[in-house]
């Protein structure tokens, strides 16, 4: 079985910053990491390919830099690892990332035919959730999304069948292959690398396409390829801390001050919902 | 692991990675252990670095996009009570100019992962997130690898550097080095304060790329034998201090409360100004001297860096030290496996090398001035606030003659038990702890 996992470098979104000039995430100093669905999913394709036999592919679309998310796939005990960079790449919303990394598929399937791919069900950056049913479109795949457990692949019958979290519940369905699935975090546990692993992972080398070795057209790439337009971005406003009291010096008054102050918004909350009683009644 | 090296290094500081470029360079066969998620994640570091320690190392460091900070061109020294202090400083243009790179600030996070990275070019294996549990001996006794704390992760080599840093537990497992005393090491707490560039070069008055330290001493830290720090970065500034473990428990002081004090003061405050803090972390400095220097090589193995207890409290030299101490025991690694012999004596050339460096003779010349500070608590608190009181007195004009004034703080001195004799005999023994 020939698994290829698509994994995204993101922002530790502890410290996001914003540039107002240019409405983009302000990259500089802040450190990067995997997105940990796709994490999940790199270690749910290992342990699929320990049970079943086959191979990872991981693949990646980003800067020269995302080379080290990769490395941290292979870790994990992925075989091979290809890097998506170019300038052309750059600005690419859901489509156009869709589309590449369904190109670098198709290109990967070419030689070595795919039968799963497996995605984060989002990036923690974007949270949009678009990129991995987007492949799956483009390719023809059958779609599986956040999938929180593979309950098992039948290679005679060529079938997959996974759980997947649904409102107020999960189902467990199953389908042919090729699929692509997106994960959910519960999908599988992460493991630590072995030494060796680790070692191999840090001396392998990671291929790099640009958009010449990909093929497709130029016009659906990157900021080309992408109708979707930033109008504004911005950062919640900072929740002041609450209320504090202190019962260092009367622990009388502070009690006091506390019953008080808790009533007086009890009370303007009764209020507030009173009001809108009155109003309901009206109408 | 099945696979063996020359040489297993222990932490990818400023120690084992200056050991790694060397090592690298020579063709020997190298890996390094680091337990960060990076190099540069676990390290605590005022941040400022030496060109001329760096460039024995790397001599193209500046080409090599070596991710200075601020250049100092100037250096202060502040002596605090606690609302008020003095400020010695020295600007040269020369720091500026053809002696840009003498000093200079980095950030710990971005500069050792840089300086691992140049390692790995070199072709030393660079292991991260991997800790180093223990120590694989042969039937001599003579160390002969690493455990990791990894699966299958006992690594050969033949000779075992360790450059784990103050709180090298390994050495101390393994006999290599006694428990600390907490009077033989110092707990430092520091923040990063994030401002603009643009900020910073005003607040200090320098340009560009141009940056200032300031040294602080004093009653910074409720009396306690403690030495501060200030220095500028490029788009932030680097503000701690460290006072004595030993003092700490007996003061019951919290680190957390003194750096928050320390920011309210009056030569601090305004210079730190909106500034929004990014960073807190908290490190032992390897404060003890020449005396807590333990057997630093044996059989297979050298100890370098903090882990050797070489750091100038003095001078604020640490970095500096673990650089050149790292390259040493690289030069003495290469010597041994050039003549096949890993044992104690085959690495004697490290001894040798220190011996006749700035390192042991520093260290040794400063033996007996930590000691001396330990002992002089009036450093700390009555000394800083006489003084200010002097200088308060003499500048305040209030229609009283100086002479007059004179007496008067010379009275306040004699009364807190500081008289002239009292001084000079203070001065004649820091005299003696560094001559």
């Amino acid at each position: 079985m020939h698994i290829i996992c698509c994994v995204k470098q993101v922002p530790d979104t502890t410290q996001v910053k914003i540039d107002p000039a240019t409405n983009t995430l302000v990259r500089t100093g802040v450190e990067s990491i995997c997105n940990p669905y796709d994490l999940v999913a790199a270690e749910a394709a290992v342990q699929l390919v320990e049970k079943y036999g086959g191979k990872v592919t991981v693949i990646s679309m980003g800067p020269p830099q995302a080379e080290s998310v990769l490395r941290e796939c292979l870790a994990l005990g992925a075989h091979e690892a290809i890097l998506l960079s170019d300038r052309a790449f750059g600005g690419a919303d859901t489509l156009a990332t869709s589309y590449t990394l369904s190109q670098a598929i198709s290109r990967i399937a070419a030689k070595d035919p795919v039968h799963l791919v497996i995605c984060g069900k989002q990036a923690v950056d974007g949270d949009t959730g678009q990129t991995g049913p987007g492949i799956a479109t483009r390719l023809g795949f059958n779609q599986f999304t956040y999938v929180s457990e593979i309950m098992g692949v039948d290679p005679e019958r060529n079938t997959i069948t996974v759980k997947r979290e649904i409102e107020g519940g999960a189902e467990v369905i199953e389908g042919k292959l090729p699929a692509l699935l997106t994960a959910e975090l519960e999908l599988s546990t992460i493991r630590y690398a072995s030494l060796p692993e680790l070692v191999r992972s840090l001396r392998q080398t990671v291929r790099v396409w640009g958009a010449k070795e990909l093929g497709g057209l130029p016009e659906r790439l990157g900021l080309k390829g992408s109708p979707t337009s930033v109008k504004e971005i911005f950062a919640p406003p900072v929740r002041g801390g609450g209320l504090v009291f202190d019962s260092g010096q009367n622990s009388e008054r502070v009690v006091k001050d506390f019953l008080d102050t808790f009533f007086e918004k009890e009370k303007r909350l009764l209020d507030g919902l009173l009001t809108k009683d009155g109003h309901a009644q009206e109408h | 692991m099945k696979e063996t090296f020359d040489v297993a290094i222990v932490g990818a500081g400023p120690a084992g990675i200056s050991a790694a470029c060397i090592l690298a360079d020579a063709g020997i066969r190298t890996i390094v252990f680091e337990r960060g998620e990076y190099p540069g994640a676990k390290n605590l570091s005022g941040g400022v670095l030496y060109g001329h320690n760096l460039a024995q190392i790397l001599p193209d460091y500046v080409e090599r996009h070596c991710p200075v900070e601020r250049n100092i061109v100037e250096s202060r020294v502040w002596y605090l009570s606690r609302e008020s202090g003095y400020n010695l400083g020295y600007r040269d243009s020369v720091f500026a100019a053809d002696r840009k790179y003498n000093a200079f600030t980095v950030g710990r996070a971005k500069f050792d992962r840089w300086y691992a990275e140049q390692a790995r070019m070199k072709g030393a294996l660079v292991v991260p997130s991997t800790v180093v549990v223990d120590l694989i001996r042969n039937g001599h006794g003579a160390v002969a690898g690493v455990v990791t704390g990894r699966t299958d992760g006992e690594v050969q080599a033949k000779i075992t550097l360790l450059a784990d840093g103050v709180n090298s537990p390994l050495a101390t497992r393994a006999g290599f080095r006694r428990e600390l005393a907490p009077e033989e090491v110092a707990l430092a707490v520091k923040e990063v304060i994030e401002l603009p560039g643009e900020v910073i070069s005003q607040r200090f008055c320098v340009s560009g790329t141009e940056g200032v330290t300031a040294e602080i001493l004093g009653e910074i830290a409720g009396g306690m034998d403690a030495v501060g720090f200030l220095y500028t970065n490029q788009s932030s500034l680097s503000l701690g201090l460290g006072a004595n473990l030993a003092d700490f428990a007996a003061f019951k002081l919290k680190p957390y409360e003194l750096i928050e004090a320390f920011k309210q003061h009056p030569m601090i405050a305004p210079l730190i100004s909106g500034g929004k803090t990014l960073e807190y972390t908290a490190h032992w400095l390897a404060e003890g001297g020449y005396d807590t220097i333990p057997h630093l090589y044996g059989d297979g193995y050298l100890i370098a860096g903090d882990s050797a207890m070489l750091f100038n409290a003095l001078h604020r030299e640490g970095n500096n030290l673990a650089m050149a101490s790292g390259k040493m025991a690289a030069e003495a690694i290469i010597e041994a496996v050039h003549r096949g012999n890993f044992s104690r004596k085959g690495l004697s050339g490290y001894g040798e090398r220190l011996a006749g460096s700035f390192i042991l003779k520093d260290m040794k010349k400063y033996r007996k001035f930590g000691r001396f500070l330990y002992q002089h608590k009036e450093i700390f608190d009555r000394l800083p606030a006489l003084s200010s009181f002097a200088a308060r007195e003499m500048l305040t004009v209030n229609g009283v003659a100086k002479n007059q004034k004179q007496r008067l703080i010379g009275r306040e001195f004699r009364r807190q038990g500081m008289s002239l004799f009292r001084l000079l005999r203070l001065l004649w023994q820091a005299w003696r702890a560094v001559k």
